[in-house]
């Protein structure tokens, strides 16, 4: 990578689309002030082989920099390289009190990122996954309850919201899917039984104890071992 | 001149699958011989057609020829040889030639490996693949043509999307698509018997093989997208209900229910219009799989009624065949004669139990999948179907079902002994309720976890002590000579039952799990779990077509170093888009699972650190699923071919 691709990569903002909503927009003045020191590190890179693949770490470490210089120059030559990378979840959105965060994160996974394909908010980097995440730190925080949250976030966002869709009228054939499924089959079977009970009929009687007891004692083989046998 | 000899040979192959449809079609009517012999020639010679094509357009990757619109926009002079091979099918086009090469390819296979069957059967069956391949084949002359040119060729192309450029891409589809498409061969069988009138043990034993090779495809093809999605999407998730992975949920669900009733069939004869019945839903839901992911119809029901060509195109296909082979269901179903009897407490009817329990929970797929589009279709309302919905209806369906899955081994056919099959069991149980308190004890909460881990634990022990009992045999104690003499199919049943067991396990164990977010400071180390994680450096790296900063991360118990891992944030510059690598070391069955996301001017960098026990089962249980499933289609009984020895059974000296 040559110092000057690295400098047109941080300057060229914003970003261009279709990047899932990734978008960030850092200060353009603020990162050209930040170069002078991740470029020593490019170079650094550079110079441990000539086209700049692959640099070793080890090599890094022996720069002339502190470590924690090191480190504060990489990361900042991470910023500029990667506009993009955002995460999920942030420490710096969460709350201290772990029990609020714990409850903060079990809401969010159950609220649908509107901008992402089948996405909660808890797993998504989009930045309206982050406001509501946020709005939803900020309401619990305010002391709302579980389900007032979730109907805050409901009635301003819709159903389209909500991961697990409402229990209503439009939604009544969705919920009771599974039982209508599982009683349609055992219906079917209960009719296909019935149908054949006439034939069933007909097939010979179980076994007695009496009569199973005199086929062990003949050392017949049960049927099952048979099955086992072929 | 390649690319236009591989679209060529395209056309070839349609025309040669219309005449692979009709030609052994009348000639079955007629009874003329010398017509049903041309189903086999056509169909191998049309997979060799189409795999010139699907060649040419490889060829094209490969030497990156930038003036098709198909490579410009999925390749990259620099991107690696692996991923110009497997960029072929990492886009609409290519991957649909992927699918007819698949489809072909199953053609080819019923022709090569049908000696022992009916002429009739095998030219009808052949017809319909002919049919299914022609449909396919002018979709894609139609509609998606990968071979179209462009002039003035570009320099550069635009690359493949980054989360494709992986390994997973290499492996996952081709699997997925054998599953998929292998269903095909049994939909074929189907609609060739309902044809035909005529369906018998002797079918079932035709089918059984093809359900039990599709199956173990979509089995491995799932667990290996789902372990692609778990590494690469970098917040440590599986599974995430997505109506695409849905897609290819429903058919895996409906291909298991017919292992089990194929396998009733063909021992009882009982489940004759079941199976027929599954046979034709595993392969028409293959296709609603296809229609969902290729139609656009998911991103919106908006964006599929703006670009209608493909989706109603697709959508076509689904109803002619899905409906056509409905209506000769229930022409013919009525007519098929009644199979054999058993009580309600048997194997048989165990597996019928199985059946509609599965049957429930892909309905409930299907449902919630299909329903927020209905409903945004009918309504305009828009609403989301997602993990907490899938969850919360298919656990109480799942968990009884897998409780089932052992009893079931042990009934004996036709008519069994409940009580003496739990008796059997008793082992398994009383382990299961040990494991479940020794997990309680050490993992502690959520409760479903303890209880679905007991469950997976019973459900090995379970599926493994049905071996034990058979080698035990009625003399009492085991021998090793009468295990070794069980038929491979048991093993097969017992190891995919134990296989099932482990996945569960693991998805259990995902409740136990530990994740810490943590503004991580260079050279301090974090508690995740019983490990702590640290940064020892952080390091940018050029790839062949991209860039990428690299942390080196330290996993360290009692203060000993474990391991080293490198989670990574990946940037390409083609698409201008960046995606992360996450850093996974195994830990006995556990993993520990890093990525790196934001950093911060005070030199932390954001990352998520987890702490997943017994995670890797999830996979493992699906590999010995998928074992157990070969060990079944080894078994020489179903071995492909033997059918005719097989007919004539009484002449057979016992095994």
């Amino acid at each position: 990578m040559s110092r000057v691709s690295t400098v047109e990569t941080g300057s060229r903002n914003p970003l261009p689309e279709g990047e899932g909503g990734r978008r960030r927009r850092p200060g353009e003045g603020r990162l050209t002030q930040r170069i002078s020191r991740p470029i020593v590190i490019a170079q650094a890179a550079e110079g441990h082989n000539g086209k700049g693949a692959t640099p070793h770490p080890t090599r890094l470490r022996r720069a002339t920099l502190s470590p924690w210089e090191r480190g504060r120059a990489l990361i900042l030559f991470i910023a500029l390289i990667f506009p993009l990378a955002a995460h999920a979840v942030t420490p710096g959105e969460m709350l201290a009190d772990p029990a609020l965060e714990a409850r903060a994160r079990a809401i969010a996974a159950e609220l649908r990122c509107l901008v992402c394909q089948n996405q909660s908010i808890d797993d998504s980097d989009a930045s309206l996954a982050k406001d509501l995440r946020v709005l939803v730190r900020e309401k619990l925080k305010e002391g709302m309850s579980d389900a007032q949250v979730r109907e805050y976030i409901h009635a301003r966002y819709g159903d389209f919201v909500l991961l697990r869709p409402p229990m209503k009228p439009d939604t009544l054939l969705l919920w009771s899917a599974p039982l209508i499924a599982l009683l349609a089959g055992a219906a079917a079977v209960w009719i296909a039984v019935r149908r054949r009970s006439g034939l069933a009929a007909a097939s010979p009687a179980a076994l007695t104890a009496e009569e199973r007891a005199r086929l062990d004692g003949l050392g017949v083989a049960r049927f099952d071992d048979c099955e086992s046998q072929e | 001149m390649i690319v236009e000899t591989g679209h060529y040979a395209l056309v070839l192959a349609l025309a040669l699958a219309l005449a692979q449809f009709a030609i052994p079609f009348i000639g079955a009517r007629l009874n003329d011989a010398a017509l049903m012999r041309v189903a086999r020639p056509a169909a191998i010679t049309q997979f060799l057609l189409v795999a010139l094509s699907y060649g040419a357009l490889t060829y094209a990757h490969v030497v990156s020829d930038f003036s098709l619109v198909n490579v410009i926009e999925n390749s990259h002079s620099l991107k690696p040889f692996i991923y110009k091979i497997s960029g072929v099918w990492g886009n609409h086009e290519g991957s649909m030639l992927l699918w007819v090469l698949v489809l072909s390819l199953c053609g080819a296979l019923i022709a090569i490996f049908s000696h022992a069957m009916p002429d009739r059967l095998r030219s009808d069956a052949l017809a319909v693949q002919g049919l299914l391949g022609a449909a396919f084949l002018l979709f894609i002359l139609l509609t998606s043509n990968p071979f179209a040119r462009v002039a003035p060729a570009p320099w550069e192309g635009r690359d493949l999307n980054p989360i494709l450029q992986d390994p997973g891409l290499a492996i996952h589809p081709p699997l997925l698509y054998l599953g998929y498409v292998g269903f095909s061969i049994v939909f074929s069988f189907a609609a060739a018997a309902l044809i035909g009138g005529r369906i018998d043990a002797g079918w079932a034993r035709v089918i059984r093989p093809w359900t039990l090779f599709a199956w173990i495809a979509l089995t491995l093809g799932i667990a290996m997208g789902s372990y692609w999605a778990y590494y690469t999407l970098g917040w440590g998730g599986f599974w995430f209900w997505d109506p695409v992975e849905n897609a290819s949920l429903m058919p895996w669900i409906a291909g298991t229910a017919l292992v089990h009733s194929a396998a009733v069939m063909e021992k009882r004869e009982a489940l004759k219009v079941w199976t027929i019945f599954l046979a034709i839903l595993a392969f028409s839901l293959s296709l609603l799989g296809t229609f969902l992911v290729r139609s656009g119809v998911l991103t919106s029901v908006h964006a599929f009624a703006s670009d209608p060509d493909r989706g109603v195109f697709i959508l076509t296909i689904l109803v002619f065949f899905i409906g056509g082979a409905l209506a000769l269901f229930a022409l013919r179903a009525g007519a098929l004669p009644v199979g054999g009897l058993f009580a309600p407490i048997s194997r048989e009817g165990a597996l019928v139990l199985n059946n509609l329990l599965l049957s429930a929970c892909c309905a409930t797929v299907v449902v919630g999948t299909l329903y927020p589009l209905a409903l945004e279709a009918i309504t305009g309302e828009k609403i989301s179907v997602g993990a907490p919905f899938f969850n919360t209806v298919l656990i109480p369906i799942a968990l009884p079902l897998a409780l089932l899955m052992p009893i079931g081994q042990m009934l004996s056919w036709k008519r069994g002994d409940l009580v003496a099959a739990l008796q059997r069991l008793r082992v398994a149980f009383f382990v299961g309720v040990f494991a479940a308190a020794g997990f309680g004890a050490w993992y502690g909460t959520p409760f479903l976890s303890i209880a679905a881990g007991g469950i997976a634990i019973y459900l090995v022990v379970g599926g493994l002590s049905d071996l034990a009992i058979r080698a035990r045999g009625r003399a009492g104690h085991p021998s090793f000579k009468r295990l070794a003499g069980l038929p491979l199919s048991a093993f097969g049943t017992s190891i995919a039952h134990a296989g099932m067991g482990l996945t569960l396990l693991g998805l259990a164990a995902t409740g136990w799990g530990v994740e810490s977010i943590v503004a991580m400071k260079p050279l301090s180390f974090y508690d995740v779990g019983p490990y702590q994680i640290g940064i020892e450096s952080v390091s940018p790296r050029q790839g062949p077509n991209y860039s990428e900063v690299y942390a080196v991360m330290a996993v360290r118990k009692d203060g000993a170093t474990l391991a080293t891992i490198e989670p990574a944030k990946r940037f390409y510059q083609a698409r201008r888009m960046s995606r992360s690598e996450a850093g996974i070391v195994t830990l006995g069955l556990g993993q520990v699972y890093a990525a790196i996301g934001e950093s911060h001017e005070d030199g932390t960098i954001d990352a998520r650190l987890y702490w997943k026990p017994l995670v890797t089962l999830i996979w493992i249980g699906a590999l010995v699923m998928a074992f157990g499933g070969a060990l079944s289609l080894a078994d020489r009984r179903l071995r492909i071919g033997v059918a005719r020895r097989a007919a004539a059974p009484a002449l057979e000296p016992a095994e």
